[in-house]
């Protein structure tokens, strides 16, 4: 367990420089025990792939105390998951109206277009962390083939339903917002809705697969361009 | 007895304190950049400390009363008149039934804190009244407020008038030395890149909003090497692969993959929200002990500020 400061009511502990699901497991279990620990000077937590962003009250505690809670935490006693297991099936229309870099990531991988589609929906996905926006579900992990670095300055605007890329994350973007990541096509499914539970079709620990579709399809479910 | 918007100008939304606890359904938030000068606001007006009010960004706000009220404004400097008379901003005024109130932006700043005696009275999302637009949450429709808008709020009571006067009146300018608490991955960055962070200027540029505000200058190399995303704090300095530094603000987002070199301190987030495009920052470090005394202190500044009664 490795604790770095972040700022000045938040530490952030690294479990690992590598995503598996042990490791993803681990992060849970540890948020889990942290907030039965913290109880009032817990503001916020962030887990993600493989940390635990620990936001607190500096009114009422501060980093020393909070290390020293975190360290006392045992990890030996995290196993299994025990969260949700659901398998939600997204679909997706990949095209180059549909997602403005499939193009520029084929090139860029030596391969053409359907072998990008091809290696995307062949895998199953595992949703590690849910953040960045509401509703937004880190998927791990992409095949290595297809996995491609962020963009160099993000965009202004993504719309929503974006299907996107980072290295060997994927994602669907929720709603329109700004974002750096390679966009390879569009998913009409709503993955965020405000008015009411559940206001999210995927939680932390269920298993994604994306479902290659066609334009027509794409607006009969909703979709738009 | 409700306030009605009659201009919304350029940005104007509700805000409480913020949205807290809800970012592992990956919600931002929220509540007012400058959050010293709204709570202030919410101080001179008698209120608790997360009443609702308005953020009114550059100005051009007009509303009228629909019944009496007690009003304040506080933050940026606003040209603040009722029926065409200037008032006093940091300070609290009576509205009359059928008087207009209008804040037109000064020549600094760009935040401002409209409240009024025990807040507006607005449902909660997730807990607070925050809007955040991006999110479609907080405020009336999770929307900013426009012309039409009736906002409830409770009419004029017996509560002292307040104003805040002489030294004790933050000011805003168009610079901004920001203290910085080294964190995240700043042990990846290079000795060269962080004395060049930390002693040049860099330039607010106008793709700056309540997310992040985008900087310009020396670029800051980062390391080639693939960073998991993870969880992102108030304040935090990310640097893209351009190597110009974002910091993040209220309606950031909650996860992210860049590099980050520390965290802004909370106080001075205040300071830049009041920037505008083209105005300069400069960056020093502090230590977290350092930051959390500060913290400390300027409870104790907030809670000691000596009102004045208006008679």
């Amino acid at each position: 367990m490795r604790i770095v400061d972040a700022g000045e009511n938040s530490l952030i502990v690294y479990l690992s420089e590598y995503v598996t699901p042990d490791v993803s497991n681990k992060i849970h279990y540890l948020a889990h025990e942290i907030e039965k620990v913290l109880i009032a000077d817990l503001i916020d937590l962030i887990p993600s792939y493989a940390s635990l962003l620990v936001i607190f009250n500096p009114l009422t505690t501060d980093h020393f105390a909070i290390r020293n809670k975190l360290l006392a935490i045992s990890l030996e006693e995290c196993h299994e998951w025990i969260g949700s297991q659901e398998t939600i099936t997204l679909p997706v229309y990949y095209s180059e109206d549909s997602g403005e870099d499939l193009t520029a990531l084929a090139e860029k991988k030596g391969m053409n277009i359907d072998d990008v589609i091809e290696l995307h929906t062949s895998v199953s996905y595992r949703v590690y962390a849910i953040g960045f926006a509401p509703g937004f579900a880190y998927l791990g992990e992409v095949d290595e083939k297809i996995a491609m670095p962020r963009l160099n300055t993000p965009r202004m605007s993504v719309p929503r339903g974006a299907v996107a890329i980072a290295d060997r994350q994927t994602a669907v973007y929720p709603t329109s917002s700004p974002g750096g990541w390679n966009l390879i096509g569009r998913c009409p499914t709503k993955m965020y809705n405000p008015s009411e539970p559940p206001y999210m079709p995927v939680s932390v620990g269920d298993t994604v697969r994306f479902e290659a579709i066609g334009r027509e399809k794409f607006f009969a479910l909703g979709g738009k361009l | 007895m409700a306030i009605e918007v009659i201009e919304p100008g350029f940005l104007s939304i509700l805000q409480d304190r913020g949205r807290f606890g809800h970012h592992r359904l990956g919600l931002t938030t929220g509540g007012p950049l400058d959050l010293n000068a709204y709570r202030i606001c919410n101080k001179l007006l008698s209120n608790t400390e997360d009443a609702a009010v308005i953020e009114v960004t550059l100005g051009g706000l007009i509303i009228t009363a629909t019944s009496d009220h007690l009003i304040c404004v506080t933050g940026a400097p606003v040209e603040l008149k009722i029926n065409n008379t200037p008032v006093s901003n940091w300070s609290c005024h009576t509205l009359i039934e059928g008087d207009s109130l209008s804040l037109n932006a000064g020549e600094k700043g760009l935040r401002s804190y409209l409240g009024v005696a025990n807040g507006f009275e607005i449902n909660l999302d997730f807990g607070s009244v925050s809007t955040v637009t991006r999110e479609n949450i907080g405020g009336l429709n999770g929307d900013k407020l426009s012309a039409g808008d009736v906002l409830h709020c409770k009419s004029i009571d017996d509560r002292p008038k307040l104003k805040l006067e002489g030294e004790q009146l933050p000011v805003v300018e168009d610079q901004a030395s920001l203290r910085v608490i080294p964190g995240y991955q700043y042990e990846n960055f290079s000795k060269v890149d962080i004395n060049r962070f930390f002693s040049t200027p860099y330039k607010v540029t106008d793709r700056s909003d309540r997310m992040g505000y985008r900087l310009l200058g020396p670029p800051v190399a980062i390391q080639d090497k693939q960073l998991l995303s993870e969880g992102i704090c108030l304040g935090a300095i990310q640097i893209p692969a351009d190597g110009q530094p974002i910091i993040l603000l209220n309606d950031r987002q909650t996860i992210g993959g860049y590099p980050k070199i520390g965290s802004v301190f909370s106080l001075d987030l205040g300071l830049l929200s009041q920037l505008r495009p083209g105005n300069s920052v400069e960056f020093s470090q502090i230590s977290v002990e350092m930051a959390h005394n500060l913290i400390h202190l300027n409870e104790y500044f907030i809670g000691s500020l000596k009102t004045t009664e208006i008679l």
